[in-house]
Formats: C-alpha cells, structure tokens, sequence
C-alpha cells in the first residue's frame, strides 16, 4: 500500500502550459501517473502532449473525477491556486511552487483549515509525492525510486530526498511512499501527519526521515513518536554546521536564537528511540541493517 | 533580510508608528549635523546587526556638540562582534518613564501569528521569558482574521501596561501589525517601546527582518538592498543570482539544492574540514549558473579546493558538467575541483569531464569519497 496516493489517484496540474508543468506533468504521466487534465485560465479547450486543458479547477474535475491537484505555478499565483482546487473539490492538493510569501502561506493554510477541513495540502515547496511504480506527482525523477517496499520516507529537503531513495535503491531497498514535505516555515502536511499515515499502512515497516535546521516539526515529531509509533525509524537531519541567523537556503531553514539547532533535534529523536544517523549514507546503511532484520 | 535599525524605524514610519527624531550619519561632520536639526540632548547609536551594541559601547548620549563628536568619533569604525560600524543612527533622546516590549512574528508550530507583549522591555525578551514567564502577555492570531482594535485593547490590559500607555499602545499595537503582515516582515519587534514623562508612547528600537519571497511586491526594499551585504562575497554572488553564504572554511561547497548544500557542509565537517560557504545553485541550474558559481568561490582567498556536490533531479548533470567546463575555460580556477555527481544525466555528465580529469579536476563516486578527498586538497 501507499500513502495518500495510489495507483488510482487521478490528477490534475494547474499550470500543465506552464515549463515547468508541462515538463513535469508529462514525466508524471509517463511514469504511469493518472495525470487527466490540466488547469490554465484562458487555455481550455487546448491539450498538452494529449492531456486535455480546462478553464478551472471546476471543469477539470467534473469533467475527469480527478481527486489530486498538482500545483505548479508561479508564487505570486500559487495561494489562489491552491484556493481553487479546494474550491473546485479536490482533496490532495501538491504544491511544487518555491518563493511563496509566508504572510500568504499562513493565510493560504488557515483558510484551507477553517473552510475546506477535508483537503490536505503537501508542499509548498516541496519536491512531492512518490509512491514508487504506482503514482508520482511532482518533480522527482521516478527512476531514481524502487517499488515494493518496505521503508516509508518522508523529508523537509528535497535534493536530500532524492538522495535518501537513491541511497535506499542502491541497496536493493524499495519504498511504500517517498513524501517530500517541504522547507517553507508553513508546511500543510508535517512531519507526523506522514509518521501517522506510515504507521497505519500495513506495507510500511521502517521509515526514514530527514529533517533540516530550523522550527521545532523535527522535535514535535520525536514526541509523537516515543507515544505513537511501533515501527522502527532512522533520521538524519541537516545542518549541523549551519551558522545561527542566516537562512540556509529554505525560508524555514534558520536557526533563530538557541532554537531550531540540528542536535537538540538530534537529541530529541534519539530520546525517542529513533536510529538517527550521522549523514545520508550511513542513514541508508542503517536502514539496510533494519529492512534485513524485519 | 534584517534591517538596520534606522530603515527598521524608516519602515515603521510608513504604516504610522511613531518613532523619535533622528537622522543617519556616515561622518562624524554628518552626526553633528543631524544632531542640531534634530535638537539635544541626542543618542548616537551604532548601526550593526548584531545585538549587544549598548554593552560594547555603540550607544552613547550627547548633551552637546562636543560629545557628539566625541562619541561619533569613537562608535565610527567600532567593531562590535565582527561588525564594524559604517553608519550611526542620531536621535534625539526621549526622557523614560516606562520600557515595554512587542513583536509579531510566525507562531510556527500552531500556523498562525504570535504577538508578544510586556511591561517589562528593555531588557532581551529571552531572559523576560526565562525568568519571568507571566510577564509576557502573548496572543495567537488567526492570520485570516488579523488584529482588531478591540482585541489590542484586551491585550494590553492584559499585560498591565500603564492606564497613561494603553490606548495609544493599543493603536500602535494594530499599525505595528498591519506592518507586520501588509510590510511582509518574518519578524517586527519594539524593545524598547517606551511611555514619555508627558504620556506619549513611541518605538525607541526596531527590528525588522523582511520576507524575501515577497520582495516582488514590495519596490520599495530597493533601498535597503544597497546595504544588504557586509561580506563582498555574498554581495558578488547575489549579483550573480546565486544562494551563498560566507563561512571561515577553507573548502568552497557548491550543491544543488539548500538540503544537500547543508549536509554537505556536514559532511565535510565530520571527515575533518571546514567549509568555506554554503551556495545552492537551485534546481535546473545550467552551465551559465554553475560558471558563476564557480567564479565566486574562487575569488575567496581562503578557498583550498571546491567540492561540487550534485544530485540531479531538476538540474541535469550534464549541464553541471558543461558549466564546470565553461568556467574552466573562461577563469583560472586557482583551487582543485573535486565532483560528485548522480541523479538526472549523470552518466552523461560524467562521460563529458572524462577526458579532462586530471589532478585539479576530480571526480569520485560518493559524497562522502568526495568529502574526503576535498579536506585533504585543502590540507
């Protein structure tokens, strides 16, 4: 099984004429994703290598039955955007879009909350989801991920999550679902959303996760772990070297006073029994130890 | 970005905060002038972004012209943690009756906006909370409702500011919130807000951090660009659109994407070395983007070798490859360049430095090989 997507999932993209969206709608579809419509103000009627386009998120899905929205324009359209996929009835909604005004994104998320409870956002900026040979909305590169399972991965990075596949895939290990969650300080899905969904899914036996400076998701998640979760899970978090005050790269990456370090993340997932690893390679071959065990 | 106090104060003037009289000041000529326009007595205070300016002695009060040519003099050129003094801030000096504190900034764990105030300001709001928790009234704020004047009112009743301070505290409660969330700020915060003698209530600090991703829609930061860097490296790289940062390494870190970057930074630590900076080159970079990186690392004298790390999922390593060939071409890199490349391409990238490696062109095929292998260039 897979977590918040599967095989069946049918998707739209908002911004299917776009570059980006056409690049990676087209790869998403290749893969052997759903992808059965696009969304473009003015541009409905058209098609992309095939894929029909409509006006609105509206006509998209009444047309198709697309359940999943995958969001790729640019920042200063991306909270309407958003908007409209809960507005049009959608419930699973991928936002790739990088640069959004935070401001925006906690307006973006609250109202989704207060109107729209059903709906859950993944990103923004995030690399997306994969649920390897099954479904893959987003920008990672499908080949670098294995189908079959076992291991669960979930990471606010999105190189360090194609890095975390690739380290599990060189090793003959196959994952249920890779979840990119994003590096913006207002995430709609966390860390323990994902820790909650892997739990739950049967298929998932270890998960791995890859954390980053900044914010406190990492330590709220370590709590939820030592209470809720029986399978095992190896972490690695980056920054350890990181400077306080600067933004490293993600809006949400900033280690703000004595907040938000790397080892008190560390220290706290470890306290929850969490096998958490120096690097991602040595977090790759911990998890090898771990899969030949089960 | 952070802003000096002076555009901190500057941007609270626009959504109508009141902030004291003053002006800025490059010389010591320019401080004396500000000074008698502005009236005495006058505090001159250093412009740095660093905290603790008052301890190292970059906040001084002047009763007369001498002084302020005394203290000008002296706060001009200070170095205060590694920040040397460039520019001083000259206004006029409030008489005190009360300090408070105030902020707005991300409540990130519960997604809304989180306001803190106190009738105990002046001092770092971190030891207020450490030591005296209760006397720091905080509120959440739903981000799709804001602040209203009512809710101010509650809220400052709340935490016991003077009967004199309340309404006023209150009004500028709101417009230091519309400033906040209108002014796109990550952080604005009032230490000290002070009640005068005569019942006025004003910011005698600011401290603003500004949200880059919505520079877009705010011109008006232009300004504040222009002072943006203290480290000519970042400035150089900015200008060439890139991510960086300047550290005091000696191994230049180019990857590809702020993850990767700052585990690569990691990783170069724990074999034993230090980095340089962290740059991202960001998704999709192409050869234009990985030349410019290059040129940039290779500017920073203390740079002993560079390790290029790249996992390509957007970026297509043959790109990154055809870059690295580029700049080679276009300057003398003086330092080793040593490159770990996977993901998207990578075969490709790979097979087109080939014939080009030689003993300052390495290529090695993990991240942690390549790691070690820059830390021992840079020995």
């Amino acid at each position: 099984m897979s977590i918040f997507v599967d095989e069946n999932t049918k998707v739209i993209v908002q911004g299917l004429t776009g570059g980006q969206g056409r690049f990676h709608g087209v790869r998403n579809r290749d893969y052997g994703t759903k992808v059965v419509a696009g969304v473009t103000p003015g541009k409905g009627g058209t098609d992309v290598d095939g894929i029909p386009v409509y006006d609105t998120v509206k006509e998209a899905v009444a047309a198709t039955g697309a359940t999943a929205s995958f969001v790729s324009v640019p920042p200063k359209f991306a909270s309407d955007a958003i908007i409209e996929a809960a507005e049009g009835g959608v419930t699973f909604i991928v936002c790739i879009t990088e640069g959004i005004p935070a401001h925006d994104e906690a307006v973006t998320y609250n109202r989704l909350v207060e109107d729209f409870p059903g709906v859950r956002l993944l990103g923004p900026n995030c690399p997306g989801i994969i649920s390897p040979g099954k479904c893959n909305i987003g920008i990672t590169s499908g080949d670098i991920a294995l189908p079959g399972g076992p291991v669960g991965i979930v990471s606010r990075s999105g190189t360090l999550t194609y890095q975390a596949l690739h380290e599990l895939s060189q090793q003959g290990i196959g994952q249920t679902t890779c979840v990119g969650i994003g590096g913006d300080p207002v995430p709609g899905t966390n860390f323990i959303d994902c820790l909650a969904a892997f739990q739950d899914d049967p298929e998932t036996k270890a998960v791995m996760m890859i954390g980053e400076i900044g914010g406190s998701e990492e330590e709220r998640a370590a709590e939820w772990i030592k209470l809720h979760m029986t399978k095992p899970v190896v972490a690695y978090i980056a920054g350890v070297t990181a400077p306080p005050g600067r933004k490293m790269g993600h809006a949400g990456a900033i280690i703000s006073g004595s907040k938000g370090t790397a080892q008190a993340k560390m220290d706290a997932l470890a306290d929850a029994g969490v096998y958490v690893c120096a690097n991602p390679t040595e977090a790759g071959l911990r998890m090898v130890d771990i899969v030949k065990a089960l | 970005m952070d802003l000096f106090e002076y555009q901190g104060k500057q941007y609270f003037a626009r959504y109508g905060i009141a902030v004291s009289p003053g002006g800025v000041a490059d010389t010591v000529d320019e401080a004396i002038a500000v000074a008698e326009r502005v009236g005495y007595p006058v505090v001159v205070k250093a412009q740095v972004k660093v905290g603790g300016r008052g301890k190292a002695g970059g906040v001084k009060l002047a009763q007369n012209l001498d002084e302020v040519r005394l203290h000008a003099g002296n706060i001009l050129g200070l170095d205060i943690k590694g920040h040397v003094v460039h520019r001083v801030w000259v206004e006029h000096a409030s008489d005190i009756d009360k300090e408070y504190y105030a902020s707005f900034t991300l409540d990130r764990p519960n997604k809304t906006h989180l306001g803190m105030l106190s009738a105990q300001g002046g001092v770092e709001i971190e030891i207020v909370a450490e030591e005296n928790p209760d006397a720091i009234a905080m509120i959440s704020i739903d981000p799709v409702r804001g602040l209203d004047l009512e809710t101010a009112r509650r809220w400052v009743a709340e935490a016991q500011l003077d009967d004199a301070a309340r309404e006023q505290a209150a009004e500028l409660l709101v417009k230091l919130y519309d400033c906040y969330t209108q002014g796109d700020c990550d952080l604005a915060e009032i230490n000290p807000l002070i009640l005068t003698p005569e019942g006025t209530v004003h910011a005698l600090d600011a401290k603003v951090t500004l949200d880059e991703n919505a520079s877009y829609r705010h011109p008006e930061w232009e300004e504040f660009r222009a002072t943006e860097f203290e480290d000519p490296r970042e400035k150089m790289a900015k200008e060439r659109g890139l991510n960086y940062i300047g550290l005091d390494g000696t191994v230049g870190i180019i990857a590809n994407g702020a993850g990767l970057a700052m585990s690569t930074l990691d990783v170069v630590n724990q074999v034993g070395g230090t980095a340089a900076n962290f740059l991202d080159i960001g998704g999709g970079a192409n050869a234009d983007v990985m030349a410019a990186a290059l040129e940039v690392i290779n500017a920073d004298p203390k740079v002993k070798s560079i390790f290029v790390n790249i996992f390509g999922g957007i970026t297509r390593v043959d790109e990154v490859a055809k870059g690295v060939l580029e700049a080679l071409k276009r300057v003398t890199i003086t330092s080793p360049i040593v490159l770990r490349l996977d993901g998207t391409n990578a075969v490709e990238g790979r097979a087109i430095l080939a014939e080009h490696l030689n003993d300052h062109l390495i290529t090695e095929p993990t991240m942690i090989d390549a790691a070690r292998r820059a830390v021992a260039l840079a020995k």
